[in-house]
């Protein structure tokens, strides 16, 4: 089919004459000329809300300011982005804004790093015309996760976009009316009472801090200056493709040497690679798929190692809860077997041993705390979960020069991974473990290939069928909840007979975590193009290195010999599964 | 979101359920006819009117039904009642006091009414009294200048008052209530 060529319109913008095809706004018409009109609601991937007016431009002769990220463009328009008038409401409305905000730059954890603050300085918010009354709400601290500060709040509605169109779980709205107004759950309950996946996407999004993650830095910072604790670490797939952001180097820099010296500056007792956990997952994972496939359970099996879509599924899909694998997240089972296997190895008592996971997600706050993953004792395996952004601020605190650093190596004996551990941090990377893994257990070959490009869900979505030996496996990838759902609605209703689906509750994956860092300059918050270079990162280090699929780690080889026994064995059952419960309140989907 | 896949969610039947003890029957039949005619969101304020007809006011349970029945996230739901200021989210009173607060009444005292309410109701404007007894809320105007300052409570209108008749004119009705309790016992069980 040709594609109709849309009709081209002719406009001025400052001047300068352009063409551009019908149906372009007038941001980004005049994006084409290298003008970025200052925005702050604005976000590209989500519905236009029209709200802040801070994109305002002048249309010549009509007398009137737009706002040019909902206004298209019309043949013979004229539009003027800067003059000093456009110049003086833009500051007033940021002023504005500024009025009915706490004055409390220098001590909010996003100073240096707020949006709100910076466009206040690039469009010379220089003093404070303006003193009124500010909003004074309670501020809900009460969950395992999400930190939700209405006081900050500026009502841009990103968070409410991002939660609904995104991620599909339309847990915030605006409640109340005019000066009134707060964003926040249904009822304004705290957080964990609500339909909250704890994702963390509204804190990526939100340009102030009016959403942040529960901070854990204190606890660990406590951890490390007590002589009594032997304090491990364990860093996800995913944070050594970010670190380097929080230091200025290029995104995409793969950061693992310079992450694990950090760490051992830090004072941390041994440096573990979650890695390790997630080669430990798919062994475990792609036994179960065996087992499903020859009638031992339900088909499709779905991933289960992002606690964001653990936690959706429990509210809004319990149906499917037979079909998500019982196989503990990477982090939960690293944390199980350094308190197991490692204390006793070691010869340490596990209530003497304090874990650390450094996570780029912030429901990993929440898995931790879920009463399925503390010891028999009721200490959780995991003692505290820290978000790439809280591991950079304290790398910061502690005046380590990061990038001189030199390269360090993980500790043995949970520091050994493959490379298919490291894929796990983007989308389809679970997936694609989990096949080279297949071809193991279901040909007993190895893979006749490493790469299955054909499940890297760069988009959001794939569904594929992926040969492996005598078996055509049907399989799909999804990344981003809204995405995931259409996956989901086929299985409810039985449409399609999938054998795996992968799922991460982020978009682009774990590198899309809501606990990375915010984008630095000339990115946006969820930018593909960031996405993609965090993920390339991660395809790097896997072709990089010698054993790729996860079955060659003979770390996991003497784990089993020495202590779980078999893929699938009871002992293994006991300490590396768990189970899921419907959750209330039930989401609607 | 069509009613096919609303009803095929697995907690249907226990949806029916709470909703048919939170709302009444007579609700759940229309809240399923404006879902099953497609776009539930745009039907959202016209079944909360009907919910807060019957109810007086929109509560926690009430408004988790709907969202539930109607199939629309209870974050919005819950957005939208708080929105709007015909809406409320208390009990009201069983005697709502509305005070004038326009310019003529205003001018002839009604800031001192105002005071003499709160002291006496112990409440703000907006609130409802410990036992259920009154509410008191402003208006802008109502109409009767020449009356003022006005306050009405219920249906009745009450013109020229002054901070003294207050008390006689609360009175009034908590004996008004009293009479109402003691002629039919039987409908308060």
């Amino acid at each position: 089919m040709i594609r109709k060529r849309k009709k081209q319109i002719n406009i001025t913008v400052d001047g300068t004459p352009l063409t551009v095809p019908e149906g372009t706004t007038v941001m980004h018409a005049a994006e084409r000329l290298g003008i970025r009109i200052p925005r702050l609601c604005y976000h590209p991937d989500l519905s236009l809300a029209g709200s802040c007016r801070v994109c305002i431009v002048e249309v010549e002769g009509t007398g009137a300011y737009v706002a040019s990220c909902s206004t298209p463009v019309w043949e013979g328009m004229s539009v003027k982005t800067n003059s000093p008038a456009i110049r003086e409401a833009r500051r007033d409305i940021v002023e504005l804004l500024l009025d009915n905000h706490p004055m409390d730059c220098q001590t909010c954890e996003r100073d240096g790093n707020c949006e709100l603050q910076n466009l206040a300085y690039s469009l010379g918010v220089r003093q404070r015309l303006y003193a009124g009354q500010r909003k004074q709400f309670p501020i809900d601290d009460s969950g395992s996760a999400v930190v939700r500060n209405p006081n900050k709040c500026i009502l841009c509605g990103r968070c409410v976009r991002v939660c609904a169109e995104i991620q599909g779980v339309y847990n915030l709205s605006q409640h109340g009316r005019g000066f009134h107004t707060q964003v926040g759950p249904a009822h304004l309950v705290p957080m964990d009472d609500s339909v909250c996946i704890q994702c963390g996407q509204c804190i990526n999004v939100c340009p102030t801090a009016a959403f942040l993650e529960k901070p854990s830095v204190e606890d660990v910072w406590k951890a490390l200056a007590d002589p009594e604790l032997h304090v491990v670490v364990q860093t996800a797939p995913s944070i050594r493709a970010a670190i380097g952001e929080g230091f200025d180097l290029p995104p995409g820099t793969p950061c693992t040497g310079k992450m694990v010296t950090a760490l051992r500056l830090l004072g941390f007792d041994a440096v573990f690679d979650t890695d390790l956990g997630a080669d430990l997952t798919i062994v475990e994972e792609a036994h179960e798929l065996l087992t499903r496939l020859q009638g031992g359970g339900p088909l499709p099996m779905i991933t289960s190692c992002s606690p964001g879509w653990i936690s959706f599924m429990e509210k809004f899909y319990p149906e499917l809860i037979p079909h998500a694998s019982t196989c503990k997240s990477p982090m939960s089972m690293l944390s199980t077997l350094a308190k197991t296997y490692y204390a006793e190895q070691k010869g340490v008592p596990p209530e003497k041993i304090f874990m650390v996971a450094v996570m780029p997600c912030v429901a990993k706050k929440f898995e931790a705390r879920r009463p399925e993953h503390a010891m028999p004792s009721g200490i959780p395996y995991t003692d505290a979960v820290l978000t790439t952004r809280e591991l950079i601020w304290m790398i910061k605190c502690y005046g380590i020069d990061f990038t001189s650093l030199p390269e360090g190596e993980f500790d043995a004996p949970l520091g050994l991974a493959t490379g298919a551990g490291d894929i796990f941090g983007t989308t389809g990377g679970v997936m694609e473990a989990t096949l080279r893994a297949a071809y193991h257990i279901l040909t007993d070959k190895s893979p006749e290939r490493l790469e299955f490009t054909e499940v890297r869900a760069v988009e959001g979505l794939r569904e594929t069928y992926v040969a492996i030996g005598e078996r055509n496996i049907h399989v799909a990838v999804a990344n981003g909840l809204h995405n995931a759902k259409q996956i989901l609605d086929k299985v409810v209703s039985e449409k399609e007979a999938f054998h795996v689906i992968e799922v991460m509750a982020c978009p682009g994956g774990c590198i899309g975590g809501g606990g990375q860092p915010y984008p630095p300059a000339h990115y946006h918050v969820l930018d593909p193009q960031l996405l993609r270079k965090r993920a390339a990162a991660l395809y790097t280090i896997d072709s990089s290195k010698k054993l790729r699929e996860s079955y060659e780690n003979p770390a996991l080889e003497e784990i089993y010999e020495k202590f779980l026994g078999s893929p699938g064995s009871e002992r293994a059952h006991q300490l590396l599964h768990t189970y899921y419960s419907p959750k209330l309140p039930r989401g609607i989907r | 979101m069509n009613c096919n896949h609303a009803c095929s969610t697995d907690n249907w039947a226990e949806v029916k359920a709470t909703a048919g003890r939170v709302l009444g029957e007579d609700l759940v039949a229309f809240i399923e006819q404006c879902r099953a005619e497609g776009n539930p969101h745009s039907q959202l304020i016209a079944v909360l009117h009907r919910v807060q007809g019957k109810f007086g006011y929109l509560g926690k349970s009430q408004l988790d039904a709907v969202a539930q029945l109607l199939q629309v996230p209870a974050a919005k739901v819950s957005g939208v009642a708080s929105f709007y200021h015909l809406f409320r989210l208390q009990p009201r009173g069983k005697f709502i006091i509305n005070l004038c607060l326009g310019t003529a009444c205003y001018v002839k005292g009604a800031d001192r009414l105002a005071e003499k309410l709160s002291d006496e109701l112990g409440i703000r404007f907006g609130e409802t009294t410990g036992d259920g007894m009154f509410t008191l809320e402003g208006a802008r105007c109502l109409g009767a200048c020449s009356l003022a300052p006005v306050m009405v409570v219920n249906n009745d209108m009450h013109g020229a008052v002054t901070p003294d008749q207050i008390p006689i004119i609360l009175d009034q009705y908590i004996r008004k209530a009293k009479q109402q309790v003691e002629e039919k016992p039987a409908a308060q069980s």
